[in-house]
């Protein structure tokens, strides 16, 4: 199949006014009126709030409203589990707890009312790991519950006492990784206007997912949902980080604007950000695996503790992805997997890019080299003798037959193009001098989209004006990947028309089809269908116009190059123009709803048995590395990233979802840590908490695989998460071949990799 | 704390304003000038979000106060388009992809002006040299030194 629109490098569309500087982030409005909310955070991690006296900030100059827990209709909130204060009404349970906001005529005179608020605090010993959290007889975190569990996922497949019983060599390994921040460039900002077009409160603002972000903001004002408007401005960067907090923070300023009648502007700083905002979660995993002599895998038992930190934010759901893909894409008969979220008084972890999968593939990729080494065979070959292919059976039990398993090429694609079997030889040669070089490999499927975390389908609009141009409007939002640009190809593509015809809206959540949240790679499948279907829905209106008017069967009409065709006679019947003037003329209505739900799911709850996903992505990447083992410092010297996206809509941002995935894992693999002590936060602006720079870049290499899938937009499934998810073990795995030596902790930093240990725990407060 | 009167120019206009004396000159730029295309993304000189060309150099908005730039000229991205025709680097970004979430993206282009300015034909090497102050999360920084090659040819 040729296609005119989709498929190609097209420019991006909203590229202009991000270059001219005129792109309006939510920091960049001003309304008139305007006051600007500050936020008063906990001093301690877990404390008991005796008495808050805010009547010396409310006599403060400029100062207009502070509220604090009391004056909020319903103060807990959650996409899952609603009990993640607004702000803290008897206990703080983490050092980002909000005590109480403050709205003032200047940032200067919020931040000035701030210290004049006196909290009284009974400090309390908290619990900061979850392994302390889990046992029995633990303080709990949330007083109300029986215990600090969040939630525990099980799977159980075949019997695993008698796989390893038939098992002849058998691992047990112990993997933890670390926090890890969003580090979106631009800090949680937006704006909250009350009474505006017949709205109780409008808000505009960087949120990643601006209907969960109204449901919350409606919950705590106690008001319909359609009495509470958000509008998504462009948004400097999310990576899943840009959803609880921004509701958080969405909430406030609505009780600000709210109590004040004035609009209300919130912009965090970078320390404030990092303090407050939910991170990746770190786990804690035991792994234990059981193959033959052969390498064939017998069984698997796994278990892992995330750290949930204060609140269960999403961390049912992210353990739940990581229940399903705990094995990794490897066929085994019998599987035990139990995953666990505990509570504790650290920062509260939520969804990030990746979503509970690369802490396990860390797990099980390295794990995967450390059984190659036992069994004397290369990690590819190990790999090659277990992966899925058509017709594999997955540790959930689901058969894998309605889409093309290409683990094996991409694995074969990534070999080919990173040189990897010449340079595993060279480099299992000893090394002469402290520099050595090693190279590493890492592989993953990945289910597409929500699966059986929640009810998955998404809306768009399309609508066609009086003038021919068009607007789309989608529940789903940009988030700086390019969903706006992939969405209007498709459109495009649909209608046969330039892409210059098309405006894409921004999400207004009193406009725009709620689609559900922008996570889990699942826009192009989702929201991609949903404009398909809209825009296919308006070219049969056309067409049925078209057809009368010129008395030919409307299926032998063709939309291409802005005109539209008699099939197989190649010959132009009337312009897209034409048509629409045609239609305007007859007052045929030319905006429809599109919509697209994905195909049924199953999960049992009991075993983690059934079909999890619809459709899996595949990938393959392979690290090349060199470590100075007189320092301890990793350099990445190539990254080879083999994706198979089912179909690339826009291969140019394609290739930027993987150049900039690899670089974030490349961060999560040797650089990045949020360090904790005692839940305090000691790394909290970009001085101290370290993301890849441009001098840290590798050579990056994609590979980019295309079999188109049956259920995906012209084929299309996923991309944004899976490039993030393979690059820490294969580095990891890429170290260990260099140097010799297993490191089973991320991040792999200097003191790691040069004494086997790190040296920054320890320390009380910032 | 009483205000200072500056006068300086901003993409080729002259200004003369009352700031205070611990005004940053992103504050001037972004409150007083509304030129809300520099942007703040960490506040201590660490993300380069904040770059504007400073006489001929690329700086960091956040560490400059205002009350110290009299006579001084400063480009912004604002000023980057001339009468209505982008500057050779803005048009490579947008043909080269080398913009996600576009948060970053200023700085960027100003950090990129700033090299060309001095040097006209960079290699690679030199390029990264000159972004290495400019942290972005979205695009793994690829397709920005692709962008700036192209120009530099």
């Amino acid at each position: 199949m040729v296609y005119s629109k989709v498929n190609k490098p097209i420019i991006r569309v909203d590229a202009y006014e991000k270059v001219i500087g005129k792109a309006k982030f939510a920091a960049d409005l001003y309304f008139p009126n305007m006051l600007y909310g500050k936020v008063l955070r906990s001093k301690y991690p877990y404390a008991r709030i005796v008495k808050i006296d805010i009547e010396k900030a409310l006599t403060c100059p400029g100062v207009e409203a502070v509220i604090t827990a009391d004056d909020i209709p319903n103060n807990e909130f959650g996409v899952i589990v609603q009990n993640q204060q607004v702000l803290a009404r008897q206990q703080v349970l983490y050092i980002g707890d909000g005590i109480a906001v403050v709205a003032a005529e200047t940032k200067e005179a919020a931040a000035k009312a701030l210290g004049l608020i006196k909290v009284e605090y009974e400090e309390l010993p908290g619990i900061f790991d979850p392994e302390e959290a889990a046992k029995k007889g633990a303080p709990l975190v949330h007083s109300e519950l029986e215990n600090n569990q969040v939630v525990h996922h099980r799977l159980r497949k075949g019997d695993t006492e008698r796989g390893f019983a038939q098992a002849e060599v058998i691992l047990e390994r112990e993997y933890t990784t670390q926090f890890v921040e969003h580090a979106y460039i631009e800090p949680e900002s937006l704006v909250a206007v009350p009474y505006e077009h017949n709205t109780l409160v409008t808000i505009y603002g960087s949120i990643q997912n601006p209907f969960s972000c109204r449901n919350a903001v409606a919950s705590v004002l106690k008001v319909p949902l359609n009495k509470v408007r958000i509008i998504q401005n462009h948004m400097g960067g999310s990576f899943g980080g840009k959803d609880e907090v921004m509701s958080s923070m969405a909430a406030r300023a609505a009780l600000l604007a709210l109590k004040t009648n004035r609009p209300v502007k919130m912009v965090n700083t970078r320390d404030e950000s990092i303090l407050e905002s939910y991170k990746r979660h770190p786990y804690k995993m035991k792994y234990k695996v059981g193959a033959t002599k052969e390498g064939k895998l017998a069984a698997m038992e796994i278990k892992c503790l995330a750290d949930s930190g204060a609140y269960a934010c999403q961390t049912p759901f992210v353990t739940w992805r990581s229940v399903v893909q705990a094995t990794g894409p490897y066929e085994l008969p019998n599987v035990k997997t139990d995953t666990y979220g505990y509570y504790t008084n650290n920062v509260y972890t939520g969804a990030m890019r990746g979503y509970g999968s690369p802490q396990i593939i860390f797990a099980q990729e390295s794990l995967m080299d450390e059984l190659a080494e036992e069994l004397k065979m290369t990690p590819m070959e190990l790999r090659l003798k277990n992966i899925y292919h058509n017709n594999s059976i997955t540790a959930s039990g689901q058969k894998l037959d309605n889409h093309q398993v290409s683990l094996e090429e991409v694995i074969n694609k990534a070999v080919e193009a990173s040189n990897y079997k010449d340079k595993y030889r060279e480099y299992s040669k000893p090394q002469s001098g402290d520099k050595k070089r090693g190279i590493g490999m890492a592989i993953s499927f990945r289910g597409c989209s929500l699966g059986a975390e929640a009810t998955d389908a998404a809306g768009a609009i399309v609508a066609i004006q009086r003038d021919g141009s068009i607007l789309i409007s989608c529940g789903l939002a940009e988030n700086g990947e390019g969903l706006k640009t992939v969405f209007t190809q498709i459109a495009a593509e649909e209608l046969g028309v330039d892409i210059r015809r098309i405006n894409y809206m921004e999400v207004d959540t009193s406009v725009s089809p709620e689609s559900g949240a922008t996570v889990a790679s699942r826009s192009t499948i989702l929201g991609g269908n949903a404009v398909k279907n809209a825009a296919h829905q308006l070219k049969e209106t056309l067409a049925e116009i078209v057809a009368a008017e010129f008395k030919i069967k409307t299926n032998n009409l063709d939309f291409k190059n802005e005109n539209i065709y008699e099939k197989n006679k190649n010959q132009k019947i009337i312009s897209f123009d034409e048509a629409i003037t045609l239609a305007n003329q007859q007052g045929i209505f030319l905006s429809v709803y599109g919509w697209y739900k994905a195909p049924d799911i199953s999960w049992d709850e009991e075993n983690g048995q059934g079909r999890p996903y619809f459709t899996y992505v595949y990938g393959c990447q392979i690290a090349e590395v060199e470590v100075d083992t007189a320092t301890g410092q990793i350099e990445v010297l190539k990254m080879t990233a083999a994706h198979d996206v089912g179909r690339a809509i826009n291969p140019a941002c394609l290739k930027g979802q993987i150049y900039g995935g690899v670089m974030m894992g490349l961060g999560y693999g040797i650089m990045e840590e949020v360090e904790t002590a005692n839940g305090y936060i000691k790394n909290t602006n970009f001085d101290e908490y370290l993301i890849p720079t441009v001098k840290d870049m590798p050579e990056i290499i994609p590979v980019i695989v295309e079999n188109p899938d049956p259920h995906g937009p012209y084929g299309a499934k996923s991309i944004g998460e899976p490039t993030l998810e393979l690059g820490a073990p294969a580095i990891a795995n890429a170290v260990a071949q260099a140097t010799g030596k297993r490191i089973r902790h991320l991040p792999l930093n200097l003191e790691r990799v040069l004494l086997g240990h790190s040296l920054s725990k320890g320390g009380t407060k910032k | 704390m009483s205000k200072v009167t500056v006068t300086f120019i901003v993409n080729g206009k002259e200004v003369t304003l009352k700031v205070g004396p611990k005004e940053r000159l992103i504050d001037t730029l972004r409150e007083q000038l509304k030129l809300t295309g520099t942007k703040e993304g960490c506040g201590i000189g660490e993300c380069g979000a904040c770059t504007v060309i400073l006489d001929g150099k690329a700086v960091s908005s956040c560490l400059i106060l205002t009350g110290q730039i009299g006579g001084s000229e400063v480009l912004t991205i604002e000023g980057l388009e001339v009468d209505g025709k982008l500057d050779s680097l803005q048009k490579a970004f947008i043909d080269c992809h080398a913009i996600q979430c576009g948060f970053c993206t200023p700085g960027m282009l100003m950090s990129a002006k700033a090299l060309l300015i001095h040097n006209p034909h960079p290699n690679r090497e030199e390029i990264k040299t000159a972004l290495e102050g400019n942290l972005c999360r979205c695009t793994g920084y690829e397709q920005i030194i692709e962008a700036i090659e192209s120009v530099a040819k």
